[in-house]
């Protein structure tokens, strides 16, 4: 019963698919889809780590900091994003951001 | 041994259940909730691999920064979360029909995969043995990859610059300092000298200039 590399590759492959189905079934939620993003985001993370200690390379954790890194910095941008589009808009619903349809 | 087994399944299990509540629950910040439970489990595994640095740094980063962002930014929009779930039900059948086939591939891609045994000889910095895991990291991530590092704070920098210049309102009736205007003021701007007649004080006309 020893946890190998498989385990924790399934783990991640659930985790991005669970990170997919969330952004097809909260389509009109935005919020909901940056959460789901993270949660893929997560998946990588997992699977950057499970690579880097069973083949004992460090170097894939030094990668797994990266994606950490670029993960904060995406969900402030976005939260910012969707500050700003409320206020000119008073709505968040994704099927309203049409503005620059033409 | 199989104090491991047991705790990864744990890990694993309540991280998965709360990735699913997730997407399926009907309040934003109840997902948010769960968010931060399956990053917490996530660390747990990330401890279990021997990743110690990294686990706590998931805590800190997501639990500290990104989940209180997302708790604020909902709790400040005034938003009918009720109408936004609207087409759960119909989007439900796409979205395990694109999920069931993601997953599939998954499981192809992991089924039929195999380490090359050669692998090992092609390691870029292997994991040291004898110090602990932060120090492993900072020993290659302040020398050797110091370049991507320093990247990652410009990233970081620049969302949050992005975020402040996003966010910032000047309100019009707001009174802000000006250093310009400030440094550009003498005494002349700034002063007048009157003339007042004994017992008599400065009329109004005077004290309206003044005011002004």
């Amino acid at each position: 019963m020893t946890i190998g590399l498989g385990h924790y590759l399934a783990v991640g492959a659930i985790l991005f698919t669970l990170g997919i189905l969330g952004i097809f079934l909260n389509r009109k939620n935005i919020i909901v889809i940056l959460m789901s993003i993270e949660l893929i985001l997560l998946s990588v993370n997992i699977n950057l780590v499970a690579f880097s200690t069973f083949l004992g390379d460090i170097v894939g954790q030094v990668f797994a900091l990266l994606v950490l890194t670029v993960a904060a910095a995406e969900a402030a941008i976005g939260l910012a994003v969707l500050v700003v589009y409320f206020r000119n808009r008073g709505s968040i619903a994704v099927e309203d951001v049409n503005l620059m349809k033409g | 041994m199989i104090l491991p087994a047991l705790f990864f399944y744990l890990f694993a299990t309540i991280c998965v259940a709360s990735a699913v509540m997730v997407i399926v629950s009907r309040n934003p910040v109840h997902s948010v909730l769960y968010l931060i439970l399956a990053f917490v489990n996530a660390s747990g595994l990330f401890v279990l691999m021997g990743a110690e640095f990294l686990g706590m740094m998931l805590i800190v980063v997501y639990v500290g920064a990104v989940a209180v962002l997302f708790l604020f930014v909902i709790m400040m929009l005034d938003v009918d979360f009720v109408e936004l779930r609207e087409g759960f039900i119909q989007y439900l059948p796409v979205g395990l029909v694109i999920g069931g086939i993601f997953m599939f591939e998954l499981l192809l891609v992991v089924g039929a995969w195999a380490i090359n045994p050669s692998v090992t000889k092609t390691i870029t910095a292997a994991i040291p043995t004898n110090v602990t895991n932060t120090e492993a990291l900072g020993l290659v991530l302040y020398t050797k990859y110091i370049h991507y590092f320093q990247l990652a704070g410009m990233v970081l920098l620049v969302a949050m610059i992005g975020a402040i210049v996003l966010t910032l309102r000047h309100k019009v009736m707001v009174k802000r300092q000006d250093i310009n205007v400030q440094n550009a003021r003498t005494p002349e701007m700034a002063m007048a000298m009157r003339k007042v007649a004994s017992g008599q004080g400065l009329s109004d006309a005077d004290a309206a200039e003044w005011v002004k």
